[in-house]
């Protein structure tokens, strides 16, 4: 029954990758990141072999640790679990318990987090490979390191099954998890700070944690290399023992999901309140606009990214405070720009099969155009206003702010025609409308790749009239370039627009059937 | 509605509110539609029927603008659907089986919005959102957003979005699937009188029993092609529907086999 778990799996993901040979390309990419995040780390602990104990001892430890709560914590904040053995679907196959549980853990392992996790950990074995023992101790803490990543992430995920079946949960988790995901740079550089101000710290923590669950297994190795075989046998113990706890926890939490389906359960809502389509103009255009807007407000997969928007400045700015210059911020504007205007290239791929509406009902392919233009227009265009007016502000040099506008409302008008083009012809892999939107489906990475890095090139050399006017100033100095970019900005900006949206919607009315067909692959 | 249609003069009763000829699809290896020709004269309710994969959903969508056949016309009411799309589209309310909804969006807001794509008035589209949501029995929910409605009124919502431009032709795939027998009776009756006031209904299913009460005019598809189409009472030829589709079709041969079934 294991075995045929396992084998389920396996002839899941196989699947999975016949459907398309782009599928292959874009875990063939996967597969090279992670094989080169595993490189490093294998690379890294076996020269730890010859480094100190006390060293190694802290950075294993430190890092088992981090990959526990790692798979812990990640699976519930992106709900980007790998659902491909989801117990529910087992519930009609009175599959015997015992038999469910190993064959979920280990299947758990299949799959590239499983197998760069377990590969690493295999690897505290050669720091370790000081003698015999030691190494031994190293191989059975791995093994039981690896086993409490697993069965820890399968208990926390079955655990908030139920909670995570539910919309309001899952659209609120995804876009809290944003948060510090961007302000990532200043938090590390924080902790590290604090860190290295205290020296001696890390091995003290390190210590600490190897008494937890978190680090009881990683520190097998080092407590007997140091000589410390009694400190080792305790920590087995307690890893054992936190193990079965935790697989306990599981076949309960599994037993009751078994019988207990996910509800989601919502209140009844009379009608009455268009929102934004009352609000616009009654036409095709008005009414994509409306739609659009009610999108990037209510569907996690736009608002997260509306989110980022007013952490970009924290970032730049924490980074210029740690540096104590505030170059950086210049880009704010024009970074600001590029990505709100990109933001919409995948805007048909984010619609998917619900695209067939625009087909079936035939509305004018400017009209799409324009009317998702035109909602990310409405935000973007105050956002770059006040990021640009408030940088100059901030400088106190008014000289550089027609200059960095021409630039900015640049990137923003050519980056929106550009994306009404783009997303017309091509598609690329996002996640699936409800998903999270950190779990892209393993599509066509290489057709996804292509298009936005194609697309970034094309937007660069479309910008480039302002961006050189804009070094012309700074190079001269002389003002008037900088009106000159503004100027340049805003015409060839706006006119690039509307060559943007008309290209996009005669290949829309003249290939929409062939765009929903595309998006119904990555269904 | 000035579509021109030709042959209207000539033969009144036998107008074709859809003709397709010869539409075939192939995905990759796998022809999914071969050939189907068919006639659906206006003013008929008209029942596609066959067995799973026989090829339905894609005509239906070849047939209505959303996929662009390999071989083949489809014209309705004489308008070319692949030549003239917008003007045939602007005929047609169409409900896809397998397509997603904008479902972030409140019933209410999801009819506005189909209506307002089709460049229709908004005092118009107003009217009769209320109107069609009372018709579904959806009023009590138009504020819930569509993702949070549950198979059957999300069956219901679509249709009522493919309704709101009184379209002279309702194509329809599978549009029972999960409607629960109260609201199928009241789309029904819909159905019926828009029939009745000279309007076209196209439904797939492959509920024999349902296809036989509600329609007058049938088409059995299998594996692509066309087995057999007329009224109802033709295709039937004196059986019951289901016992003259499991004759065309064929798939009767294995109800010997299973004895084991029975030993419990």
């Amino acid at each position: 029954m294991v075995a045929h778990l396992l084998r389920l799996k396996l002839t899941l993901l196989r699947n999975g990758l016949r459907r398309s040979p782009w599928q292959l390309v874009g875990m063939a990419i996967a597969g090279l990141y992670a094989l080169g995040v595993v490189a490093t780390l294998v690379i890294a602990l076996v020269l730890l072999r010859k480094a100190g104990l006390e060293t190694a001892h802290t950075a294993v430890v430190l890092g088992g640790s981090a990959a526990v709560l790692g798979w812990g914590v990640v699976p519930v904040v992106a709900s980007a679990t790998d659902m491909t053995l989801d117990p529910a679907r087992f519930t009609t196959f009175a599959v015997p318990m015992k038999q469910l549980l190993a064959g979920l853990a280990l299947g758990g392992l299949i799959g590239i987090p499983g197998l760069a996790t377990a590969l690493v950990a295999l690897s505290t074995v050669a720091t370790w490979s000081r003698g015999v023992f030691p190494a031994l101790a190293a191989l059975a803490g791995a093994c039981l390191g690896v086993m409490t990543c697993i069965v820890l992430a399968k208990v926390v995920t079955t655990a908030t099954a139920g909670l995570a079946a539910s919309r309001r949960f899952k659209d609120i988790s995804a876009i809290a998890f944003m948060v510090p995901l961007v302000l990532l740079g200043p938090i590390v550089a924080g902790v590290g700070r604090g860190i290295s101000a205290s020296t001696g710290f890390l091995p003290e923590f390190a210590h600490t944690l190897s008494w937890t669950p978190l680090g009881a297994p990683w520190s097998l190795g080092g407590d007997v290399a140091s000589g410390r075989p009694g400190q080792a046998a305790v920590k087995l113990l307690l890893s054992v023992a936190v193990i079965a706890a935790l697989a306990w926890c599981w076949k309960l939490l599994l037993e009751r999901a078994l019988v207990t389906p996910a509800y989601a359960g919502t209140g009844k809502r009379r009608g009455g309140r268009l929102g934004l389509f009352g609000l616009l103009p009654a036409s095709p255009a008005g009414a994509v606009m409306a739609r659009s807007l009610t999108y990037w407000l209510r569907d996690p997969r736009y608002s997260a990214s509306l989110v980022v928007v007013p952490l970009l400045p924290v970032v730049l700015g924490f980074q210029g405070a740690q540096t104590g210059s505030y170059g950086s911020l210049v880009f704010l504007a024009p970074v600001t720009a590029f990505i709100l205007a990109w933001s919409i290239s995948a805007d048909v791929s984010y619609d998917n099969t619900a695209f067939a509406l625009h087909v079936a009902t035939g509305v004018r392919g400017v009209a799409d155009r324009l009317g998702r233009a035109l909602a990310c227009l409405t935000f973007a265009l105050p956002v770059v206003l006040v990021f640009s007016v408030g940088y100059a502000v901030f400088t106190g040099s008014w000289t550089g702010l027609p200059g960095q506008l021409g630039l900015s409302l640049g990137i923003l008008f050519t980056g929106l025609g550009l994306s009404s083009v783009v997303s017309a012809r091509y598609t690329v892999t996002v996640p699936l409308p409800g998903d999270s939107p950190f779990k892209k489906p393993p599509g066509n990475v290489g057709q996804t790749l292509a298009v936005q890095f194609v697309g970034m090139l094309v937007l660069m050399a479309l910008v480039l009239p302002e961006a050189a006017l804009l070094v012309t100033q700074a190079v001269t100095g002389n003002i008037l370039f900088g009106w000159l970019s503004l100027a340049v900005g805003i015409i060839l900006g706006l006119a690039l627009f509307a060559a943007g949206v008309r290209l996009g919607g005669k290949w829309l009315d003249s290939r929409g059937p062939e765009l929903l067909a595309q998006v119904t692959v990555n269904r | 509605m000035s579509a021109p249609i030709p042959d209207q003069a000539s033969s009144p009763g036998t107008v074709a509110a859809l003709s397709i000829r010869g539409l075939a699809k192939r995905f990759g290896g796998k022809i999914a539609v071969d050939g189907i020709s068919l006639e659906v004269p206006a003013g008929s309710f008209f029942g596609i029927v066959g067995p799973n994969g026989a090829g339905k959903t894609t005509t239906l969508s070849m047939a209505t603008g959303l996929l662009r056949p390999d071989f083949g016309t489809a014209v309705v009411h004489g308008v070319d659907v692949w030549q003239q799309p917008l003007e045939a589209k602007r005929l047609m309310g169409i409900l896809p089986d397998g397509v997603r909804l904008f479902d972030r969006l409140t019933g209410e807001q999801l009819i506005t919005y189909a209506g307002l794509l089709r460049g229709m008035d908004k005092a118009v589209v107003a009217a009769r959102v209320g109107e069609l949501l009372a018709a579904m029995d959806l009023a009590q929910d138009a504020g819930t957003l569509v993702v949070d409605y549950s198979a059957g009124m999300t069956k219901k919502i679509a249709l009522a979005s493919a309704l709101i431009h009184a379209p002279r032709l309702l194509v329809l795939d599978e549009p029972f699937e999960a409607v629960d027998p109260v609201s199928a009776s009241n789309i029904r009756s819909i159905l019926d009188r828009y029939v009745d006031s000279g309007g076209t209904v196209i439904v797939s299913s492959h509920v024999m029993d349902l296809v036989q009460r509600m329609c007058d005019h049938v088409a059995v598809v299998a594996k692509g092609r066309l087995l057999a189409a007329g009224t109802v009472d033709e295709v039937r030829a004196g059986l019951s529907l289901e016992d003259r589709f499991v004759q065309l079709v064929g798939g009767h041969s294995h109800t010997e086999g299973l004895e084991w079934l029975r030993t419990f």
